[in-house]
């Protein structure tokens, strides 16, 4: 079954490469019947196709490609049209064509789009079967996928018109994965192995490069691989050009195998930095190699150096630059919120392009751009933003990914790169391995007698291992220049083998390799609270001891780091409101609450739609108070929009999100006569919610602005709700006075007497984070709306009276949300500064709170006396200044 | 495998700066005068750790008992029962962080307690509901038994998958 699918899919992409050239068939005879020119400017196709090749990858002919998928049926008519000469394009039309075959007009993009299209169905035929990629890795497939297609394109062809060059591999392809890894580096984790990283990027990668390149000199001298027209130069260049670890191939092979994660760092971390190295390398000895053996002396040797240090730390800081420059850009993206992901895309490029431009290393520089900029971007950006930043992210990386190793395949099926040497091959492919076993031990020797936690004799193993050779070895051994470096194929071919034979041979391996040897794996761990409070604890009692010990270790001068970044850096890069809410810990929090509301709401799904929806009484209230501020934000729209005619259904779907349930399950019993007011009441309430979203779709810069944030909101308050009720059903309304105080002063700032926030504030004690957003969010609108009070009061008006048999459902709820002495001083603000709105609204508000008013102060102060004696004590001296006019102010207003 | 005698010296020659008026006894205003401590959200209870419980000052084998908490774990250790447990094993260096949080040394960490840590670490960065359902939302997850608190056993199992012995260890000890 699985074969067929798979046969399927590979006859799809062939048909989606040929396609193009049966359409192109069918096109030119038309053309040819219907006008004269056609045939002129048809011709033009194909030559200046031709003249494109020189863009690599992607710039073969038109005829490549088509002749190539189809088999060599239709080479022939290719050929010939290929054969015409260059003209028609300056011959003056005759008449007017209806259709034209404009083949030259979209060769490029339009091949670039079918090898996208053509990588990625690759893996997708791939992927469709998990048994195979359970035992030989993503990459691996992917080159043999490589094999298959080149192998077609040179059997139609006779000759490789596919192949990845430097040009579009080192700017296209590889800096979205250099991005990628930097952005999503844990930094934590890569600091703290800082020290053994770099050893052995910068000492690991030299010592390869040079040993595999003097051994191989070695024994060209002693004449095992017969006659060979390469120096010693050119050898050592060959090995810094072989040294590095790719992290392409790296990260493609070790995420499949799930190590341990300082064991990941390591190998993950070199590859990426010595990508850097290698490249510094790589530019040193090229120059050498044209300066010629006679020219070196001394000084340039320690020219060498110095260049390979500007360079890499060079590198390093423009990317450093670049970081701050997105974190400082992203503090002000708030009005442009749709575009703001873009922001990182492109500075990170330009932050590799400026690099290379300054000749400096680029790979290092997007590396260190990306880490930089991760935490303020996070910190600065809106959360949607900030997940399109990390899928987009994964699209390009993964993608290119795909592209690189499909490619690299393709690239092998070329009669003119393959020149054999027996002994040059086999010993390169040995030495790489011997001497980076070599190196990783002997590095590891050194640098476990430093570390706290030595690295074991297995995670060596891996570690040495692991060293797989990838794209940008390749990519630079196709730089190299053919009349300064007479064997420059057989570097090619060599390289490309070693590539092969560690990519697949080493890449199927290492999984029976890791279980083998028992290397610890990565432990799949819940992300829970108190492990993370723990983890803090951890490292300000590591801090204090190294304090106390008077040791200066890496605790030390990680809290030093930290302050200084606590008191500068963030300071400078970040939003205000940002770093209020950035602590690390209350992140996790609001993490597992987002998480555990998707939960209910998936469950509440399971268990059918409209029971749960019904039930949740509070949050139907929760949902009034948002609706006065939608209302608020698109007055015009809430207000045309309170007839019934949205259909159910899409109610319900529009509704899933925002709704949990599971706590109530108890109280359904009782609620089956309101039911159907209940729903009635959901219907008017959810109709200006679809309504709004209808109309947002068609913003290209702006897209359900206030459905979100509110919705989040609401998802994260309901579990907040739900949580404390679950585990302690008494400590419902615990620590209002805190929000009376806040709200407060968020009024004053806010200067909108509505008593909006108050609302707000009041109905969900918990997680303010959210409602920064929301309240920045309606309060602009407010103001914008300014104009069309009336029309909002109207729906407001009608809402709360329109169903008055709606009104006692509130009261179960109530309780929970309303606390008294809030309600007074909602009523107080109300009545301070009386609005038209707040005047129009009050007849159902206090109403409520009035009836619920004794029950509730009995429960809670039950509740403070269970609690806590904190808050408990706030909440007397909060409550001790009673607001001047008192529960009388409401009643006025009735 | 002890501490090793240079680290002695080591911590001998700390000791001695430590103790400012050199009667071989430190005492509380001698650690206040280290001062990346006053920073340190919560070196009051780690000082408050040095001292065991009704003494006023700490001696120099005390000293280094405690610091001995944070020695790397040995791992080829041969395991015979016969030794009493090694101050840098595991359980050993849980309890020492336990007891961080538990003031009232009641063998159980209160909702208060927890909070009052959770306080001193996140500041002003948090409210105080925020701590407060942090602190309610931690509880709940390690509180086994639904008392609202968390013992000893229930502090051990929460963390049952944090490498305790890398996280509470420092490299100059080893």
């Amino acid at each position: 079954m699985a074969a067929v699918w798979r046969f399927a899919l590979v006859l799809c992409v062939l048909l989606m490469v040929s396609s193009r050239t049966t359409l192109g068939g069918e096109a030119r005879s038309e053309d040819d019947h219907s006008t004269e020119t056609s045939t002129g400017s048809e011709h033009g196709t194909s030559t200046s196709a031709d003249s494109g090749a020189d863009h690599g990858t992607n710039s073969s002919s038109g005829h490549g490609t088509g002749t190539g998928a189809g088999s060599g049926t239709d080479s022939h008519g290719d050929s010939h049209g290929d054969s015409h000469g260059e003209h028609g394009h300056g011959e003056p039309i005759t008449t007017l064509p209806i259709v034209s075959w404009k083949w030259h007009h979209v060769t490029t993009p339009y091949l670039v789009a079918l090898w996208v299209l053509v990588s990625w169905l690759c893996k997708l035929i791939i992927e469709a079967n998990h048994h195979v990629t359970s035992v030989i890795p993503e990459s691996a497939l992917l080159i043999c996928f490589g094999f298959i297609l080149g192998g077609i394109i040179w059997g139609a062809d006779k000759v490789q018109t596919f192949t990845l060059t430097p040009t579009v591999f080192f700017f296209y392809l590889l800096p979205q994965i250099i991005l990628d890894a930097g952005y999503f580096m844990p930094n934590k984790l890569f600091f703290s192995n800082m020290g053994a990283i770099l050893t052995y990027a910068v000492i690991g990668t030299c010592w390869n490069a040079a040993t595999v390149g003097l051994s191989l000199w070695g024994c060209h001298m002693g004449g095992a691989m017969g006659d060979l027209d390469i120096g010693l130069l050119q050898y050592l260049l060959f090995g810094s050009l072989i040294a590095a670890v790719d992290p392409v191939a790296v990260i493609a092979v070790f995420e499949e195998v799930h190590v341990n994660e300082v064991l990941f760092i390591m190998v993950f971390g070199e590859s990426l930095l010595n990508d850097g190295v290698t490249v510094v390398l790589f530019n040193v000895f090229d120059a050498f190699v044209s300066l010629g053996g006679a020219q070196i002396d001394a000084v340039e040797i320690i020219k060498g150096i110095i260049s390979f240090f500007v360079v890499a730390f060079g590198g390093s800081l423009v990317g450093f630059v670049f970081g701050l420059l997105i974190s400082l850009l992203t503090r002000c993206t708030k009005n442009i919120q749709i575009i703001e992901p873009g922001f990182i895309f492109v500075l990170g490029y330009l932050s590799y392009l400026t690099a290379e431009m300054l000749s400096l290393s680029a790979i290092l520089s997007i590396v260190f751009c990306g880490m930089c900029c991760q935490k303020y971007i996070n910190a600065n950006m809106d959360e949607k933003s900030v997940t399109t930043v990390r899928y987009a992210m994964k699209v390009f990386a993964n993608g290119s990914e795909t592209i690189i190793f499909v490619f690299l395949g393709i690239s092998a099926i070329d009669k003119a790169l393959w020149v054999w040497n027996t002994g040059f091959i086999l010993l390169t492919l040995l030495f790489i391995f011997v001497y980076r076993f070599i190196g990783v031990f002997f590095l590891t020797w050194i640098l476990n007698k430093f570390r706290l936690v030595p690295l074991e004799i297995i995670d060596q193993v891996i570690m040495s291992y692991g060293g797989l050779r990838g794209a940008v070895a390749y990519g630079l051994a196709m730089m190299l220049d053919e009349s300064k470096i007479k064997e420059k194929n057989l570097m090619v071919c060599t390289t490309l083998i070693v590539v092969y034979f560690t990519v697949i041979i080493q890449g199927i391996t290492m999984k029976p390799l890791v279980t083998w040897l028992k290397v610890k794996r990565a432990g799949i761990s819940e992300l829970t609270l108190i492990e993370k409070v723990q983890n803090k604890v951890f490292d300000h009692m590591l801090v204090a001891i190294e304090d106390i010990s008077g040791q200066i270790g890496h605790n030390y001068m990680r809290d030093k780091w930290k302050n200084f970044e606590e008191k500068w850096m963030s300071g400078l890069l970040m939003k205000p409101s940002a770093r209020k809410n950035r602590d690390y810990l209350f992140n996790v929090f609001h993490q597992l609450n987002l998480k555990d509301a998707v939960s209910y709401v998936t469950e509440g799904e399971r268990r059918g739609s409209l029971e749960f929806i019904r039930n949740e009484t509070a949050f139907v209230d929760f949902k009034k108070k948002f609706g006065d501020d939608f209302s608020e934000v698109m007055p015009d729209v809430t207000a045309d929009t309170s007839g019934d005619h949205v259909p159910v259904s899409s109610i319900l779907r529009d509704n899933v999100p925002s709704v949990s349930l599971e706590m109530h399950e108890l109280d359904m019993k009782g609620m089956r006569e309101t039911e159907d007011v209940n729903s009635h009441h959901l219907l008017q309430q959810h109709l200006y919610k679809g309504r709004k979203q209808h109309r947002h779709r068609y913003s290209r810069s702006h897209f359900e602005v206030n459905k979100d944030e509110n919705e989040v909101q609401e998802i994260f308050q309901r579990t907040m709700r739900n949580r404390l009720e679950s585990f302690k059903s008494a400590k419902m309304g615990i620590a209002p006075p805190k929000t009376i105080s806040k709200h407060q002063k968020k009024d004053q700032q806010q200067k909108m007497p509505n008593g909006k926030s108050m609302d707000k504030s009041k109905s969900h004690p918990f997680g303010d984070e959210d409602f920064e957003f929301s309240e920045g969010d309606s309060a602009s609108g407010g103001e914008a709306s300014g104009g069309s009070y009336p029309m909002r009061v109207t729906y407001r008006a009608g809402a709360g009276i329109e169903n008055p048999a709606f009104m006692p459902d509130l009261d179960p709820m109530a309780p929970m949300q309303i606390p008294p002495w809030l309600a007074e001083a909602a009523v107080d603000s109300d009545t301070v500064a009386p609005s038209q709105r707040a005047q129009l609204s009050l007849p159902w508000t206090p109403s409520n709170l009035r009836r619920l008013a004794p029950l509730r102060i009995s429960t809670h102060s039950t509740d403070s006396f269970v609690m806590a004696d904190s808050p408990a004590i706030q909440e007397g001296s909060d409550r001790r200044p009673p607001p001047p006019p008192p529960p009388q102010g409401g009643g006025s207003h009735m | 495998m002890k501490i090793s005698p240079a680290h002695i010296i080591r911590l001998y020659d700390r000791f001695e700066f430590l103790d400012k008026e050199g009667s071989g006894q430190l005492r509380l205003e001698d650690f206040a005068e280290v001062k990346e401590l006053a920073m340190n959200p919560i070196g009051d209870r780690i000082i408050g750790a040095f001292f065991s419980p009704g003494q006023e000052t700490v001696d120099f084998p005390s000293f280094v008992r405690i610091l001995a908490h944070f020695r790397p774990t040995d791992k080829n250790r041969a395991k015979d029962s016969t030794q009493p447990e090694p101050v840098n094993s595991r359980t050993s260096k849980l309890k020492f962080a336990f007891q961080l949080y538990d003031q009232d040394r009641d063998g159980k960490i209160s909702r208060a307690e927890l909070l009052q840590v959770l306080r001193e670490m996140l500041g002003m960065q948090v409210t105080e509901e925020q701590l407060e359902s942090i602190a309610d939302r931690a509880i709940q997850e390690a509180d086994l038994d639904r008392d609202d608190a968390i013992s000893f056993e229930e502090f051990r199992k929460s963390l049952e998958k944090v490498n305790i012995e890398h996280k509470m260890s420092i490299r100059f000890l080893r």
